[in-house]
């Protein structure tokens, strides 16, 4: 059935990519990230639209990564990361000195490549982002958040019988939609993934496709993936990234079908990566 | 068939015949420690657990009314009405030198004893009582076989005399060995029958909670501010050489500096646990942050990860979920410091806790002493009856030592959990 599913998707992502161009939520003009004195991200440009979904490409190293870490600002973790340039989030520049990366974080969740939940019970991980940000004021609400979450990652039917179990004890693919509940619990208005089904199986990658597919109604997502097939089935954009460049990028469609850079062709053929 | 798999080359045994070799070298280690240990806890009880026992002499006293003023019970003499039962006791007795002797069998406590009782019940006033007194040590030591009679009678504590006495108690059933509280409940004394290890055990239970208080809390806030925020630079460096420096700095550097710091420059009371527990604080002190600061490296990245994505701010991701997860690792730390504290004699010796304590300290601002200056002080005595002691008080330190491992063992189990 899963299988099913995911040709399905192969088969209808032709019509999302029709989507109509929208003001970018996110825009980048000129962004130079280092790591020490090595330069990882080279003059990146990129104007990202809002509700959509956009997939970064390319080969290990490339700088995917580091890019979509720059955007919630999870570099900062990193003493030697400088970034330079803009990095603007609805007209804002996120690494002003003025910036809070609480609230930053808050509105741009992130999902990790490792399904990584808290060692507490399911519960507490998806109400502890509701009680840091103080989002609601009663038990009853929380509990009710914390469903609702659960159910818009599809993990309720699964676990609403043993929410008090840790979350360490779930399997691969529920444990990585639990960290989805999490990150949308809190309500972001742009959710980052990095390669969140590295780690799953195929039937937990559908899984977890068919979500992001229904997210994007509310989210704007970003999605790095080394799975071509992926990028195809989940992304209305695409931007191939080469050697810490941004290559080319565009709808996806137009990106897989009739790619305007030689990397780019290489790359989505398989002959580089 | 082939016989690949149990074809033996001699490239095969040669590297069979070192890993057995290797593995019986391990067990040897093993069995080699263990006998070791074997041998030091046995020889330690069978010489500890006389002090478990003390004898004790029956005699009948008869409180004579005449002796006992009704208003000043307190201060009457009781030693003369002892001296009294004794000599009627044994009729015969009646040179000087014989009757001083005679005295000499029931500890110096004796009177005492009968002053308490006689206090708690004045009605007994005018009436003959048998009492059991404890014993002076070196009866005690005659009848655990401490005293051999062949060593030549002028060199010897008890005299032939003496023991045809204790031998005539014995056959009366007026001589019985009873188990020994006084040892759990009393404070030093001279008289190594009358002595206790309470005030030891009081002085080193308070001087750790001192040291726990201190250097637990410091070790680990320094160790989460030096992990967790601190900027990784020069200073940081320094900063941490220096304490894994300290770390190996001999203990009594560490007493010399709470001589000159805490007792000359604070002027905090000298001998009392709180300067102690000072001390050792702060040489427990790097062991906490050295502990802890591997049990925060030991705490996966990915939960930090996880806690600033949903927007948690350092402070929340530091407390709500990495010291959690390093929590055992900082208690076995701590644990294994003030495992270290509670042996230690040196930097006590330099701020005075090597004192004579007869009370049992109430507070920590009392002088005391610890368990490891107790033990050296008995074993400096001379008095046969100390070797049993000293023995039986390193008996109950490291039953302490057990106690705190134990209770260690349990939190950590408690607070454990799978990432």
């Amino acid at each position: 059935m899963s299988f099913q599913l995911i040709e399905r998707q192969i088969l209808t992502a032709g019509k999302k990519h029709d989507v109509p161009e929208q003001d970018p939520v996110i825009s980048t003009p000129n962004v130079d990230v280092y790591y020490a004195d090595k330069q990882a991200l080279d003059n990146i440009t990129l104007d990202i639209p809002a509700n959509a979904v956009m997939s970064l490409i390319g080969p290990s190293g490339c700088g995917k990564t580091t890019f979509l870490r720059c955007l919630n600002r999870m570099n900062d973790l990193i003493d030697i990361c400088r970034v330079e340039g803009d990095i603007k989030i609805d007209g804002q520049d996120i690494y002003a000195p003025e910036v809070n990366t609480v609230s930053l974080r808050a509105h741009v969740g992130i999902v990790f490549q490792r399904p990584n939940p808290f060692p507490k019970s399911i519960f507490e991980n998806v109400a502890y982002g509701l009680r840091i940000h103080g989002l609601t004021s009663s038990k009853s609400e929380l509990a009710d958040r914390v469903e609702e979450s659960l159910r818009r990652a599809g993990l309720w039917e699964e676990v609403n019988d043993r929410l008090d179990e840790p979350g360490t004890g779930l399997s691969g693919g529920q444990q990585q939609r639990l960290c989805i509940a999490r990150t949308i619990a809190v309500e972001p208005k742009i959710i980052l993934m990095d390669e969140p089904c590295s780690a799953l199986d195929p039937i937990a990658t559908a899984r977890i496709e068919e979500l992001i597919d229904e997210m994007r109604a509310n989210f704007t997502i970003i999605i790095v993936t080394h799975s071509m097939q992926q990028a195809a089935r989940v992304s209305q954009h695409t931007a191939f990234f080469h050697m810490g460049k941004l290559v080319e990028h565009g709808q996806t469609k137009q990106i897989f079908t009739s790619p305007q850079d030689e990397r780019t062709e290489s790359y989505i053929t398989g002959r580089i990566g | 068939m082939t016989d690949h798999f149990t074809k033996m080359t001699p490239e095969l045994k040669r590297r069979l015949r070192n890993e057995q070799w290797f593995q019986w070298m391990g067990r040897g280690a093993i069995f080699v420690a263990i006998a070791f240990l074997l041998v030091m806890v046995s020889t330690i009880a069978s010489m500890g657990v006389g002090a478990l026992r003390q004898t004790h002499i029956e005699l009948s006293v008869f409180l004579d009314p005449q002796k006992l003023d009704a208003t000043r019970l307190h201060d009457a003499d009781y030693g003369r009405l002892i001296k009294k039962a004794l000599r009627s006791r044994f009729a015969n007795v009646t040179k000087r030198r014989d009757k001083r002797k005679l005295y000499n069998l029931v500890s110096s406590q004796a009177e005492y004893t009968l002053r308490d009782l006689v206090v708690r019940s004045p009605s007994l006033r005018g009436q003959t009582i048998n009492i059991w007194f404890t014993a002076s040590d070196d009866v005690d030591m005659l009848i655990k076989g401490n005293i051999a009679s062949s060593t030549d009678e002028t060199q010897r504590r008890i005299d032939h005399r003496e023991a045809s006495w204790i031998n005539d108690l014995i056959s009366k059933g007026q001589l019985e060995s009873r188990f020994n509280s006084r040892f759990f409940w009393s404070g030093d004394s001279r008289e190594p029958e009358l002595a206790g290890i309470l005030s030891a055990f009081v002085g080193s239970l308070f001087s750790l909670l001192v040291c726990f208080g201190l250097s637990f809390p410091l070790g680990i806030f320094a160790a989460i501010y030096l992990e967790e925020f601190a900027p990784k630079n020069r200073w940081s460096a320094f900063i941490e050489v220096n304490i894994n420096n300290l770390a190996a700095v001999p203990s009594i550097v560490f007493g010399l500096l709470g001589l000159a710091v805490f007792l000359n420059a604070f002027g905090l009371p000298r001998s009392s646990p709180l300067v102690g527990g000072m001390v050792l604080a702060l040489m427990t002190l790097p062991t906490i942050i050295i502990a802890s600061r591997a049990a925060l490296r030991a705490v996966p990245p990915s939960i930090r990860e996880a806690a600033l994505g949903i927007g948690a701010s350092p402070i929340q991701t530091v407390f709500h979920h990495v010291a959690p997860l390093a929590l055992p690792g900082m208690l076995t730390g701590a644990i294994v410091g003030m495992a270290r504290a509670l042996g230690e004699t040196a930097p006590l010796l330099m701020i005075g806790m090597v004192a004579f304590v007869a009370d049992v300290p109430n507070s920590i601002f009392e002088p005391a002493t610890a368990l490891p200056v107790q033990i050296f002080l008995w074993a400096d005595s001379p008095e046969r009856a100390f070797l049993e002691k000293t023995s039986a008080a390193i008996i109950v330190l490291l039953c302490f030592l057990i106690v705190m491992n134990l209770a260690a063992i349990l939190l950590r189990r408690k607070f454990e959990q799978r990432y």
